[in-house]
Protein backbone atom coordinates (compact mmCIF):
# COMPACT_ATOMS: atom_id res chain seq x y z
CA UNK A 1 0.00 0.00 0.00
CA UNK A 2 1.29 3.43 -0.90
CA UNK A 3 0.19 4.76 2.47
CA UNK A 4 2.23 2.15 4.29
CA UNK A 5 5.28 2.91 2.15
CA UNK A 6 5.08 6.58 3.04
CA UNK A 7 4.62 5.80 6.71
CA UNK A 8 7.72 3.61 6.53
CA UNK A 9 9.77 6.74 5.81
CA UNK A 10 8.47 8.62 8.80
CA UNK A 11 10.85 8.73 11.73
CA UNK A 12 10.01 8.42 15.39
CA UNK A 13 9.86 11.75 17.21
CA UNK A 14 13.22 12.71 18.69
CA UNK A 15 12.96 12.08 22.41
CA UNK A 16 15.15 13.73 25.01
CA UNK A 17 17.22 10.98 26.62
CA UNK A 18 19.35 10.86 29.72
CA UNK A 19 23.08 10.63 29.01
CA UNK A 20 25.50 9.43 31.69
CA UNK A 21 29.18 10.37 31.49
CA UNK A 22 31.12 7.08 31.33
CA UNK A 23 34.58 8.57 30.78
CA UNK A 24 36.30 11.88 30.10
CA UNK A 25 39.39 12.49 27.93
CA UNK A 26 41.32 15.75 27.90
CA UNK A 27 42.18 16.53 24.26
CA UNK A 28 43.74 19.98 24.76
CA UNK A 29 43.58 22.46 27.66
CA UNK A 30 40.34 23.86 26.14
CA UNK A 31 38.80 20.73 24.64
CA UNK A 32 37.63 17.46 26.04
CA UNK A 33 35.83 14.35 24.87
CA UNK A 34 32.88 12.93 26.81
CA UNK A 35 32.19 9.21 26.41
CA UNK A 36 28.49 8.71 27.10
CA UNK A 37 26.09 5.94 28.05
CA UNK A 38 22.67 6.66 26.58
CA UNK A 39 19.80 4.25 27.16
CA UNK A 40 18.33 3.09 23.85
CA UNK A 41 20.73 5.15 21.71
CA UNK A 42 20.04 4.38 18.03
CA UNK A 43 22.98 3.87 15.69
CA UNK A 44 24.14 7.22 14.32
CA UNK A 45 25.80 8.08 11.00
CA UNK A 46 29.18 9.80 10.65
CA UNK A 47 28.71 13.57 10.52
CA UNK A 48 25.49 13.71 12.55
CA UNK A 49 25.09 15.76 15.72
CA UNK A 50 23.06 15.82 18.93
CA UNK A 51 21.26 18.58 20.79
CA UNK A 52 22.15 18.98 24.45
CA UNK A 53 19.74 20.57 26.93
CA UNK A 54 20.75 21.86 30.34
CA UNK A 55 18.11 22.93 32.84
CA UNK A 56 18.87 25.31 35.71
CA UNK A 57 17.21 25.02 39.11
CA UNK A 58 14.89 27.90 38.23
CA UNK A 59 13.74 26.07 35.08
CA UNK A 60 15.82 28.11 32.60
CA UNK A 61 16.95 25.91 29.73
CA UNK A 62 19.83 26.22 27.29
CA UNK A 63 20.21 24.06 24.17
CA UNK A 64 23.30 23.57 22.02
CA UNK A 65 24.29 21.26 19.17
CA UNK A 66 27.45 19.12 19.25
CA UNK A 67 28.81 16.81 16.57
CA UNK A 68 29.24 13.13 17.27
CA UNK A 69 32.95 12.27 17.40
CA UNK A 70 32.72 8.47 17.36
CA UNK A 71 32.09 6.03 14.53
CA UNK A 72 28.68 4.39 14.07
CA UNK A 73 28.32 1.43 16.39
CA UNK A 74 30.93 2.70 18.85
CA UNK A 75 29.94 4.28 22.19
CA UNK A 76 28.65 7.83 21.74
CA UNK A 77 31.44 10.38 22.09
CA UNK A 78 31.13 14.17 21.97
CA UNK A 79 34.15 16.46 21.78
CA UNK A 80 33.44 19.89 23.24
CA UNK A 81 35.49 23.08 22.99
CA UNK A 82 35.29 25.67 25.74
CA UNK A 83 33.60 28.89 24.58
CA UNK A 84 34.54 31.80 26.88
CA UNK A 85 31.38 33.20 28.50
CA UNK A 86 29.38 30.33 27.01
CA UNK A 87 26.27 29.04 28.75
CA UNK A 88 26.77 25.34 28.12
CA UNK A 89 30.37 24.51 27.16
CA UNK A 90 32.00 25.67 30.47
CA UNK A 91 29.82 23.17 32.28
CA UNK A 92 30.59 20.37 29.81
CA UNK A 93 34.34 21.07 29.68
CA UNK A 94 35.17 22.16 33.22
CA UNK A 95 32.57 20.74 35.59
CA UNK A 96 30.97 17.56 34.30
CA UNK A 97 32.48 14.38 35.80
CA UNK A 98 32.14 10.63 35.39
CA UNK A 99 28.70 9.52 36.58
CA UNK A 100 27.04 12.91 35.97
CA UNK A 101 23.92 13.03 33.80
CA UNK A 102 22.36 15.49 31.34
CA UNK A 103 19.74 15.45 28.56
CA UNK A 104 20.39 14.98 24.87
CA UNK A 105 18.47 14.08 21.72
CA UNK A 106 19.59 12.68 18.40
CA UNK A 107 21.12 11.56 16.18
CA UNK A 108 20.26 14.61 14.04
CA UNK A 109 20.91 15.57 10.44
CA UNK A 110 20.95 13.93 7.01
CA UNK A 111 22.91 16.42 4.90
CA UNK A 112 26.37 16.54 6.46
CA UNK A 113 26.68 12.75 6.53
CA UNK A 114 29.04 10.27 4.94
CA UNK A 115 28.65 6.50 4.69
CA UNK A 116 30.97 4.04 2.94
CA UNK A 117 28.26 3.46 0.32
CA UNK A 118 28.61 7.09 -0.80
CA UNK A 119 32.11 6.28 -2.06
CA UNK A 120 35.28 8.35 -2.15
CA UNK A 121 37.87 9.65 -2.28
CA UNK A 122 37.12 11.75 0.78
CA UNK A 123 38.47 15.27 1.11
CA UNK A 124 37.84 16.56 4.64
CA UNK A 125 38.63 20.17 5.53
CA UNK A 126 38.42 21.33 9.16
CA UNK A 127 38.87 24.60 11.00
CA UNK A 128 39.42 24.21 14.76
CA UNK A 129 36.87 21.97 16.45
CA UNK A 130 35.25 21.45 13.03
CA UNK A 131 37.47 18.37 12.97
CA UNK A 132 35.04 16.50 15.26
CA UNK A 133 32.47 15.19 12.72
CA UNK A 134 35.26 14.63 10.20
CA UNK A 135 37.04 12.37 12.70
CA UNK A 136 33.86 10.27 12.86
CA UNK A 137 34.03 9.98 9.04
CA UNK A 138 37.72 8.99 9.13
CA UNK A 139 36.90 6.29 11.67
CA UNK A 140 34.04 5.04 9.45
CA UNK A 141 36.15 4.88 6.31
CA UNK A 142 37.11 1.43 5.00
CA UNK A 143 40.84 1.17 4.25
CA UNK A 144 40.23 1.07 0.49
CA UNK A 145 38.67 4.55 0.42
CA UNK A 146 41.41 7.17 0.00
CA UNK A 147 41.01 10.13 2.34
CA UNK A 148 42.80 13.36 3.10
CA UNK A 149 42.13 15.59 6.10
CA UNK A 150 43.30 19.20 5.85
CA UNK A 151 43.09 20.67 9.34
CA UNK A 152 43.65 24.31 10.27
CA UNK A 153 44.40 25.18 13.92
CA UNK A 154 46.00 28.11 15.71
CA UNK A 155 48.88 26.27 17.39
CA UNK A 156 50.17 22.72 17.65
CA UNK A 157 48.80 22.58 21.19
CA UNK A 158 45.28 23.14 19.80
CA UNK A 159 45.32 19.99 17.65
CA UNK A 160 42.47 17.71 18.78
CA UNK A 161 43.01 13.91 18.46
CA UNK A 162 46.71 14.61 17.84
CA UNK A 163 48.06 11.08 18.44
CA UNK A 164 45.31 9.48 16.40
CA UNK A 165 45.82 11.89 13.50
CA UNK A 166 49.61 11.57 13.60
CA UNK A 167 49.21 7.83 13.15
CA UNK A 168 47.42 8.47 9.84
CA UNK A 169 50.63 9.92 8.42
CA UNK A 170 50.34 11.62 5.04
CA UNK A 171 46.53 11.36 5.02
CA UNK A 172 46.44 14.26 7.50
CA UNK A 173 47.81 17.72 6.75
CA UNK A 174 47.80 20.08 9.73
CA UNK A 175 48.48 23.76 9.15
CA UNK A 176 49.15 26.19 12.01
CA UNK A 177 47.77 29.72 11.65
CA UNK A 178 49.36 31.35 14.71
CA UNK A 179 52.78 29.74 15.06
CA UNK A 180 55.66 28.24 13.13
CA UNK A 181 56.98 24.78 13.94
CA UNK A 182 59.68 22.72 12.35
CA UNK A 183 58.22 20.00 10.07
CA UNK A 184 54.72 21.51 10.36
CA UNK A 185 52.96 23.65 7.81
CA UNK A 186 51.87 27.14 8.71
CA UNK A 187 49.36 29.57 7.22
CA UNK A 188 45.72 29.39 6.31
CA UNK A 189 44.05 26.79 4.11
CA UNK A 190 43.72 28.29 0.62
CA UNK A 191 43.36 27.18 -2.99
CA UNK A 192 47.12 26.74 -3.31
CA UNK A 193 47.34 24.34 -0.36
CA UNK A 194 44.26 22.42 -1.51
CA UNK A 195 45.70 22.08 -5.01
CA UNK A 196 48.90 20.69 -3.51
CA UNK A 197 47.52 18.22 -0.96
CA UNK A 198 43.85 17.69 -1.86
CA UNK A 199 42.31 15.52 -4.57
CA UNK A 200 41.74 17.35 -7.85
CA UNK A 201 38.31 17.82 -9.49
CA UNK A 202 39.20 15.01 -11.92
CA UNK A 203 39.19 12.54 -9.03
CA UNK A 204 35.69 13.74 -8.06
CA UNK A 205 36.20 13.59 -4.28
CA UNK A 206 33.35 13.85 -1.81
CA UNK A 207 34.20 17.01 0.11
CA UNK A 208 33.15 17.91 3.66
CA UNK A 209 34.03 21.29 5.17
CA UNK A 210 33.37 22.09 8.84
CA UNK A 211 34.48 25.10 10.86
CA UNK A 212 33.55 28.63 11.84
CA UNK A 213 31.35 30.45 9.29
CA UNK A 214 34.14 32.64 7.86
CA UNK A 215 36.40 29.59 7.44
CA UNK A 216 33.70 27.61 5.62
CA UNK A 217 32.93 30.54 3.28
CA UNK A 218 36.61 30.97 2.38
CA UNK A 219 37.12 27.24 1.72
CA UNK A 220 33.93 26.98 -0.35
CA UNK A 221 35.20 29.81 -2.59
CA UNK A 222 38.62 28.17 -2.91
CA UNK A 223 37.02 24.85 -3.92
CA UNK A 224 34.93 26.54 -6.62
CA UNK A 225 38.08 28.32 -7.84
CA UNK A 226 39.78 24.91 -8.15
CA UNK A 227 36.90 23.62 -10.25
CA UNK A 228 35.21 21.26 -7.79
CA UNK A 229 31.52 20.65 -8.50
CA UNK A 230 29.39 22.44 -5.87
CA UNK A 231 27.11 19.39 -5.48
CA UNK A 232 30.04 17.33 -4.19
CA UNK A 233 30.76 19.84 -1.41
CA UNK A 234 28.92 19.59 1.91
CA UNK A 235 29.39 22.28 4.53
CA UNK A 236 28.65 22.74 8.21
CA UNK A 237 29.17 26.03 10.04
CA UNK A 238 29.44 26.31 13.78
CA UNK A 239 29.91 29.07 16.24
CA UNK A 240 28.89 30.33 19.65
CA UNK A 241 25.18 31.12 19.86
CA UNK A 242 23.00 32.76 22.46
CA UNK A 243 20.25 30.24 21.94
CA UNK B 1 27.11 37.48 15.22
CA UNK B 2 27.75 35.38 12.11
CA UNK B 3 24.87 33.16 11.01
CA UNK B 4 25.19 29.39 11.22
CA UNK B 5 23.56 27.09 8.68
CA UNK B 6 20.47 24.92 8.50
CA UNK B 7 22.28 21.89 9.93
CA UNK B 8 21.86 23.38 13.39
CA UNK B 9 18.06 23.43 12.97
CA UNK B 10 17.74 19.67 12.48
CA UNK B 11 16.61 18.91 16.04
CA UNK B 12 14.16 21.82 16.23
CA UNK B 13 12.59 20.92 12.88
CA UNK B 14 12.13 17.31 13.97
CA UNK B 15 9.77 18.69 16.63
CA UNK B 16 7.31 19.67 13.88
CA UNK B 17 8.23 17.46 10.90
CA UNK B 18 8.04 13.65 10.83
CA UNK B 19 10.93 13.58 8.33
CA UNK B 20 14.51 14.83 8.46
CA UNK B 21 14.09 17.98 6.32
CA UNK B 22 17.53 19.63 6.48
CA UNK B 23 18.70 17.13 3.82
CA UNK B 24 15.76 18.09 1.57
CA UNK B 25 16.15 20.29 -1.51
CA UNK B 26 14.01 23.40 -1.46
CA UNK B 27 13.27 26.43 -3.66
CA UNK B 28 13.41 30.02 -2.47
CA UNK B 29 10.18 31.80 -3.39
CA UNK B 30 12.07 35.10 -3.49
CA UNK B 31 14.85 34.44 -6.02
CA UNK B 32 14.16 30.89 -7.24
CA UNK B 33 17.46 29.49 -5.96
CA UNK B 34 17.40 25.76 -5.22
CA UNK B 35 19.51 24.39 -2.37
CA UNK B 36 19.47 21.98 0.54
CA UNK B 37 17.68 23.41 3.57
CA UNK B 38 20.92 22.66 5.49
CA UNK B 39 22.66 25.27 3.31
CA UNK B 40 20.34 28.11 4.35
CA UNK B 41 21.66 30.75 6.74
CA UNK B 42 20.39 30.01 10.24
CA UNK B 43 19.69 32.63 12.88
CA UNK B 44 19.05 31.01 16.24
CA UNK B 45 19.48 34.10 18.43
CA UNK B 46 16.14 35.57 17.39
CA UNK B 47 13.11 34.71 19.57
CA UNK B 48 12.71 31.78 17.22
CA UNK B 49 14.59 30.08 14.44
CA UNK B 50 14.91 31.91 11.12
CA UNK B 51 16.33 30.20 8.01
CA UNK B 52 17.27 32.60 5.21
CA UNK B 53 18.14 31.92 1.57
CA UNK B 54 21.94 31.90 1.15
CA UNK B 55 21.54 33.56 -2.26
CA UNK B 56 19.10 36.44 -1.59
CA UNK B 57 18.55 36.50 2.22
CA UNK B 58 14.79 35.96 1.86
CA UNK B 59 13.30 34.39 5.03
CA UNK B 60 12.50 30.81 4.01
CA UNK B 61 11.25 29.40 7.28
CA UNK B 62 10.45 30.73 10.74
CA UNK B 63 9.82 28.54 13.78
CA UNK B 64 8.85 29.90 17.18
CA UNK B 65 8.38 27.46 20.04
CA UNK B 66 6.65 27.90 23.35
CA UNK B 67 5.37 25.56 26.01
CA UNK B 68 2.99 23.17 24.26
CA UNK B 69 2.82 25.19 21.02
CA UNK B 70 4.86 26.02 17.94
CA UNK B 71 4.36 28.56 15.14
CA UNK B 72 5.76 27.51 11.76
CA UNK B 73 5.97 29.96 8.86
CA UNK B 74 7.13 28.74 5.43
CA UNK B 75 5.99 31.62 3.25
CA UNK B 76 9.46 32.04 1.71
CA UNK B 77 9.56 28.49 0.34
CA UNK B 78 8.01 27.51 -2.99
CA UNK B 79 8.50 23.82 -2.25
CA UNK B 80 10.47 21.24 -0.29
CA UNK B 81 11.40 17.96 -2.00
CA UNK B 82 10.72 15.13 0.45
CA UNK B 83 12.10 11.63 -0.12
CA UNK B 84 9.20 9.21 0.32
Amino acid sequence: MAGAAVLGRLEAPLAWRVATVAAVREETPRVRTLVLDVDGWPRHRAGQHVDIRLTAEDGYQAERSYSVASAPGDPLELTVELVEDGEVSPYLVEELDVGDVFELRGPIGGYFVWEPGHGGPLLLIAGGSGVVPLRAMLRTRPSDVPARLVYSVRTLGDVIYRDELDRLGGDVVVTLTREQRESRRSGRVDAELLREVGFGPGEAPRIFVCGPTSFVEAIASALVELGHAPERVRTERFGPTGR
Amino acid sequence: MEPLDGNVAGGMLREVFALEVTAARCRCDGCGAEAFLAEARAYVDAPGLVLRCASCDNALLVLVRAEGRAWLGVRGLTWIELRT
